[in-house]
């Protein structure tokens, strides 16, 4: 933008000033008009409900009947509550340790895929297919896979001689066993990672080939710097998303064993909906709101230090 | 996206290549194999020790069975119709807002766009209960409404974004012609830049076929009778044998994942280019 000159030096030519602001009205009325659906549903369905949350949780309510203002006793009750904590605790334990690991797993597919050899169209497709596996099919697959007795994964281990693990059914085991779950379907990320890697500049990669640097030098200095923001792209989208983590904890271990698996957004829904506690959830809710949003602001801010970006600053 | 591929020379190399990616391969589909084998498996089979990688004899009735435990034609009939009128709903209306992001000077568009790319990294949780709260008052609770209506609200900030990056790929000059020849902008958004985006249209729709289809959280809080159950939820609720009879649960699964691999087969061209374009977020 060193260059941009202002508007009124570049053009000499005297502007109808009628003519030009009955089009920017024009352009307003029609922006907004087809703007309208956004701008009604971002106010119902995220702006009312986040105040509305706010509010809820300064109440104490069940869903039905009154509502009943009781200032901060919500949470008061939520930071001496051992399961907010417990709950706290195994969601910071599952993202932190579940998204290196699913963006490692996703790079090193994506690095695979594009590989220049024929027929990896074909390898790109089924790669994919297990990402598009219903939630629910996924979920109850796996817990059969995982299946202490009949289970694949522990027939599999006895064939070449391993004692067979208590995957869902062990406390110290379930949160690495969900991790190794989720890698099964990380093809989002892989997709988004093998889109980066075929925009890396063939002629860069070459010319380190022709100073002497190895393939892994190569990666290591040119690919991975040059992929960076997308790398931090799926670094922010992964913490969010398995901060959130829900559906695999209700169905396959429902929170157990001894709450070894509740997680945050299934500790939200037990208050929420099978205990109305609506007052004591949004308190949750909002909680983890802030929790995603410092995180988020941290890494936007620790980026700085570490993504890099052809054109300077991200737009 | 495809440039001229220069394959690998040494043929060691491309052995070792198709090994690795052979490998991934396998795992991808072992599991979407143990699932179909386990749907054929004779009554009681599945608890056999040690697993039968073939069953013994294979058992397609294990599906009628299945399809018949609980309304599956319910559940089928109320996916399809979520997954028709959410994905309706999120095309319409996020192509509208996507060509007011692209083409339209109108105030405050930077700060509106801004919002809207915020929403993605929005928690759901943060506003469930409010959002739940809001169809019970409306007396929507437990019907199928919310399960579509808030899409036909411009269907979401990432479906937005994308069609939006699509539609700034095009040239602007046949719109810029058509302005001059009098056309309106909704004629221009309908005639020219709609037909334009389709590829981007496509991704969408696929992108939120799959979405509603699999959904389960929403059904999950939004309906309660067995009437207005989807298939996902018909799934979880399959009976009181759901850790006993696996073979069923796979049968239904098997059923429920066939139209998703349909549709992906069928739009994989569109589905790979979708997720591409949403990657460029980063650059």
């Amino acid at each position: 933008m060193a260059d941009a000159v202002p508007l009124g030096v570049s053009s000499p030519v005297p502007t109808k000033i009628p003519r030009w602001s009955r089009k920017v009205k024009a352009d307003n009325i029609a922006g907004y008009l087809f703007l309208a659906p956004w701008v009604i549903g971002f106010l119902a369905f995220i702006v009312g409900p986040m105040l509305a949350s706010g509010y809820l949780s300064l109440t104490k309510y069940s869903g039905f009947g009154a509502v009943k203002w009781v200032g901060f006793q919500n949470y008061d009750k939520i930071f001496q509550d051992d399961l907010f904590y417990e709950s706290l605790y195994n969601t910071t334990y599952y993202a932190f340790l579940g998204v290196p690991i699913q963006l490692l797993v996703a790079l090193c597919l994506a690095v695979l895929l594009n590989m220049k050899v024929r027929y990896v169209n074909v390898f790109r497709t089924v790669y994919y297919i297990p990402t598009v596996t219903p939630a629910v099919a996924n979920v109850f697959l796996w817990v059969w896979i995982f299946n202490f007795d009949f289970g694949l994964i522990n027939s599999l281990l006895r064939v070449v001689g391993i004692s067979p693990v208590n995957w869902l059914w062990d406390p110290q085991i379930v949160k690495p066993a969900l991790i190794l779950m989720s890698l099964w379907s990380v093809g989002q990320q892989m997709v988004i990672f093998l889109a980066a890697l075929q925009g890396v500049s063939e002629e860069l990669l070459e010319a380190a080939s022709i100073d002497g640097a190895t393939n892994f030098r190569r990666f290591m200095r040119i690919t991975i710097p040059l992929i960076s923001p997308v790398i931090f792209l799926n670094l922010l989208i992964g913490i969010i998303t398995l901060f959130q983590t829900f559906t695999v904890a209700l169905i396959a271990t429902n929170g157990g064993p001894i709450n070894s698996s509740l997680f945050y957004v299934l500790y939200i829904y037990r208050k929420g909906f099978q205990s109305f506690e609506m007052g004591f959830a949004s308190g949750l809710a909002w909680i983890l709101f802030i929790i995603i949003m410092v995180i988020t602001a941290l890494q936007f801010y620790f980026a700085r230090n570490w993504v890099y970006y052809e054109s300077g600053a991200p737009s | 996206m495809e440039r001229e591929e220069r394959y690998i020379g040494s043929i060691s190399g491309r052995i070792m290549a198709y090994l690795l990616l052979a490998l991934g391969a396998i795992i991808s589909l072992m599991p979407l194999y143990w699932l179909v084998m386990t749907s054929l498996r004779p009554a009681g089979a599945e608890f056999t020790y040690p697993p039968e990688w073939i069953p013994s004899s294979f058992h397609p009735e294990n599906y009628g069975i299945a399809w018949n435990r609980a309304p599956f034609w319910l559940f089928t009939f109320n996916s399809i119709l979520v997954t028709f009128l959410a994905t309706l709903g999120t095309l319409l209306t996020a192509s509208m807002a996507a060509y007011a992001f692209a083409r339209i000077p109108f105030y405050g568009r930077n700060v509106w766009f801004a919002l809207t790319l915020s929403t993605m990294m929005l928690p759901w949780a943060a506003t469930l209960i409010p959002r739940f709260l809001l169809f019970k008052f409306m007396g929507l609770f437990d019907s199928l409404w919310p399960l579509f209506l808030p899409f036909w609200f411009g269907g979401g900030g990432f479906y937005i974004f994308l069609i939006r990056q699509f539609i700034m790929t095009l040239p602007v000059e046949m719109e810029e012609a058509a302005v001059v020849d009098g056309a309106s902008r909704l004629r221009v958004y309908l005639m020219i830049t709609m037909p334009l985006t389709k590829p981007a249209i496509a991704a969408v729709g696929v992108f939120s076929f799959i979405h509603h289809w699999n959904d389960f959280i929403s059904p999950l809080i939004f309906t309660n009778r067995e009437e207005t159950r989807t298939l996902a939820l018909g799934l979880r609720y399959f009976g009181d044998e759901q850790f006993t009879e696996f073979r069923l649960i796979m049968a239904v699964a098997t059923l429920m994942l066939v139209p998703v691999l349909v549709v992906f087969f069928a739009a994989n061209k569109y589905f790979v280019s979708g997720v591409a374009l949403s990657g460029l977020a980063g650059r």
